[in-house]
């Protein structure tokens, strides 16, 4: 493309600048620049201020986002329009379907940005106040007190959010590739930047980093054996010169290099959604990442990497000899197996919460794949509306990790209460948010009634359609439905541990204990008899834990997510019917 | 020369990066090994590049080039900010997450 341009113009002997569809990129802009000029916030203005415009700039620049994607869809899939925009030749392509990817993930970013934005009653966000400061340092202790905040991490999110919405756009796979570390870079820096758990956070950090760039590697070189193989990195140029290669003509064995790259670009994605044998890094970053960003990246991302490996499957760069489509098809279900066999059996082990969501998540991963190993119509549908539900009970849950801490020996609170003990007896603690989380949970597990079945309803219905080229896919549907159900016992026992446990220890019992260490100490060997002690014991193994109160964002959040799951799976009509309305004209 | 020899030299030098990134403890030399990686994949792009006769692949390892770039700073941050905590840069002594 870059070639012919640059033979028209030495032909013509003039300059011909390029076409720029300014209204079809204004969110990308908006989103982008929010992000540029939020590193200018950090430099110009006083220290005091930079908190509010951030956040004020970072939600009116999704709002905004979002308002023009909804405009964009009107204006080109309404009456007469003409179903999509085609940016630069090619390297993005404006489609229904990506237009309703852009839509969820701007719209969750906005949600997942409330989550993070809240300070929570403590009036402390998730964030390290000092990010280089080295944790248990003076440095810290200092930045700490003087009340520092890492502003940072609003243009960071932001600049995540403008290559999470390329991602499904892309139309060749240099802009993918540029999206895909547009996108993961920022969040590699978000995963370390915890207030707590310092250390467990920048090994979340390093571990995501090393993974993420040895998958963008690996893409790298697969989009490299692509361009060898068609001459252009263009998904509908690579898609035609399949065609003419599986006629023959091509040297032999020449489809091997297409089947190599595929191959290994598809890996790169897959590593994103995090599906086994790509899945290591996930539960690790999803329990040391700060709560707010994992419940971001949890969601948002994921719809990101979805939106791209949909595209690179079904537009084009997916079409080979049927036996060279049979290898990859092959590749794809083992890897669907596997992710949601790993997903739900690893899952039901776990003890952490914010662990258990990220098997739970590599779970639902599978799910999603296969949707995708449908090959129709109706699986591009039922990806999308699944990534939807999925994505509502994420950045609900974890804005429900986000409120649920532990508490000091004096009273103080501390970070997340993390291990599923510590919830026992929530549900009386906190009726509202043991609810809305068991809502969350009964959605993942595909409770008839929640978003979740639905989505798997639909999902799993596609995969069993099939299409006419590859078959259907009745096995895997079949595998995913018995997944599911083994699922649904790690979910249920987390709703039994809240609502039908007793609490461990409440907050003021271990308060008055620590108030009242001189009695103690005077009673003398009374000590191990003495009830109240025992609860110390308890309390120095297990910290108490407490329900903080959000500053409002947060609890609105988590319950619109919750009406909003609720919604969609009493009345998905709606949804769906857009969705199919919308992916039928683009 | 044959045209071909790059491109096995390039799958040669992208699999010892590979190997590098996988086997290696020092988190500096697993990062070197990503470089490596993705150097050998420009050497694909611009050979593949030079086969086709189309500038596309060569414009690709700029781009390239520029991402490593910010990769690196990235990286190294993360790397300093853990090695400034533990004294000790070993992929093997970041495993208090490890179940």
């Amino acid at each position: 493309m870059i070639a012919q341009a640059a033979q028209t113009a030495a032909a013509a002997g003039t300059f011909v600048a390029p076409e720029v569809a300014w209204f079809a990129l204004t969110p990308l802009i908006i989103v982008i620049s929010a992000g540029v000029l939020g590193v200018l916030v950090e430099s110009f203005v006083p220290a005091a201020h930079r908190r509010t415009v951030q956040v004020v700039m970072t939600m009116v620049a999704l709002a905004a986002a979002f308002a023009v994607i909804v405009w964009q869809g009107v204006t080109w899939l309404g009456e007469g329009g003409p179903g999509g925009v085609v940016v630069f030749g090619g390297v993005l392509q404006l489609d229904g379907v990506a237009l309703l990817f852009q839509g969820t993930i701007v719209l969750m970013a906005f949600f997942a940005l409330a989550v993070v934005v809240d300070r929570t009653a403590v009036k402390q966000d998730a964030f390290t106040p000092s990010a280089a400061s080295i944790p248990g340092s003076e440095h810290e202790e200092l930045a700490r007190r003087l009340g520092l905040v890492q502003t940072e991490v609003y243009p960071l999110l932001m600049f995540a959010v403008g290559g999470m919405m390329i991602f499904p756009a892309a139309g060749d796979l240099l802009t993918m590739f540029i999206a895909l570390e547009v996108l993961s870079l920022p969040l590699y820096v978000l995963s370390g930047m915890a207030r707590r758990r310092r250390l467990l956070s920048q090994e979340a950090s390093f571990k995501y980093f090393v993974l993420g760039a040895f998958a963008s590697a690996v893409f790298l070189f697969g989009a490299a054996l692509l361009y060898g193989y068609s001459g252009s990195v263009r998904f509908d140029a690579i898609g035609r010169i399949s065609g003419a290669v599986a006629q023959g003509g091509a040297p032999e064995n020449w489809e091997l290099l297409w089947l190599v790259g595929i191959l290994m670009v598809i890996s790169g994605l897959l590593f994103k959604v995090g599906a086994v044998p790509f899945q290591a890094w996930t539960p690790d970053v999803y329990q040391g990442a700060p709560t707010p960003i994992t419940g971001f990246m949890a969601a948002c991302t994921k719809v990101a990497a979805f939106g791209a490996l949909l595209r690179l499957i079904y537009t084009g760069g997916f079409s080979g000899s049927i036996d060279m489509l049979e290898a990859v098809k092959v590749a794809l279900w083992v890897v669907a197996i596997a992710t949601m066999i790993v997903g739900t059996v690893v899952g039901a082990t776990q003890t952490d919460i914010k662990r258990m969501l990220g098997y739970s998540s590599i779970a639902h991963a599978g799910f999603v794949l296969v949707g995708i190993l449908s090959f129709n119509n109706a699986g591009i549908k039922a990806v999308i509306f699944y990534l939807l539900a999925y994505s509502l009970a994420t950045i609900g849950a974890f804005a429900v990790i986000t409120l649920v801490r532990e508490t000091g020996p004096g009273g103080e609170v501390l970070g997340e209460a993390t291990h599923l003990g510590q919830w026992a007896g929530l549900g009386r603690r906190s009726p509202w948010l043991a609810t809305c989380f068991s809502i969350f949970l009964l959605s993942f597990a595909g409770i008839p009634l929640t978003a979740g079945f639905i989505a798997k309803f639909t999902a799993f219905s596609a995969a069993v359609e099939g299409s006419p080229l590859l078959g259907s896919g009745t096995v895997l549907a079949v595998i995913g439905v018995l997944a599911s159900a083994v699922a649904v016992f790690f979910y249920i026992r987390v709703i039994v541990i809240m609502f039908f446990m007793p609490p461990t220890e409440t907050v003021t019992e271990v308060v008055e204990v620590a108030e009242v260490p001189a009695e103690v100490l005077v009673g003398g060997e009374q000590i191990a008899m003495n009830p109240a002690q025992t609860s110390v014991v308890v309390a120095t193994g297990a910290p108490a834990v407490v329900v903080v109160r959000s500053e409002g964002l947060s609890a609105a959040t988590i319950s619109i997510m919750a009406a909003g799951v609720l919604l969609l799976g009493i009345v998905p009509a709606p949804v769906l019917d857009l969705i199919a309305r919308v992916t039928d004209v683009g | 020369m044959e045209l071909t020899n790059y491109l096995v030299l390039s799958a040669i030098l992208f699999s010892i990066g590979a190997a590098t990134v996988l086997l290696r403890r020092n988190a500096i030399i697993v990062f070197m090994g990503i470089e490596l990686m993705l150097n050998a994949s420009n050497l694909a792009f611009v050979t593949f590049a030079r086969m086709h006769g189309d500038l596309t692949g060569q414009v690709i390892a700029f781009f390239v080039m520029v991402v490593a770039a910010a990769e690196v700073v990235v990286g190294l941050a993360i790397i300093v900010s853990i090695f400034r905590t533990r004294r000790s840069a070993s992929v093997d002594d970041a495993n208090l997450l490890k179940n």
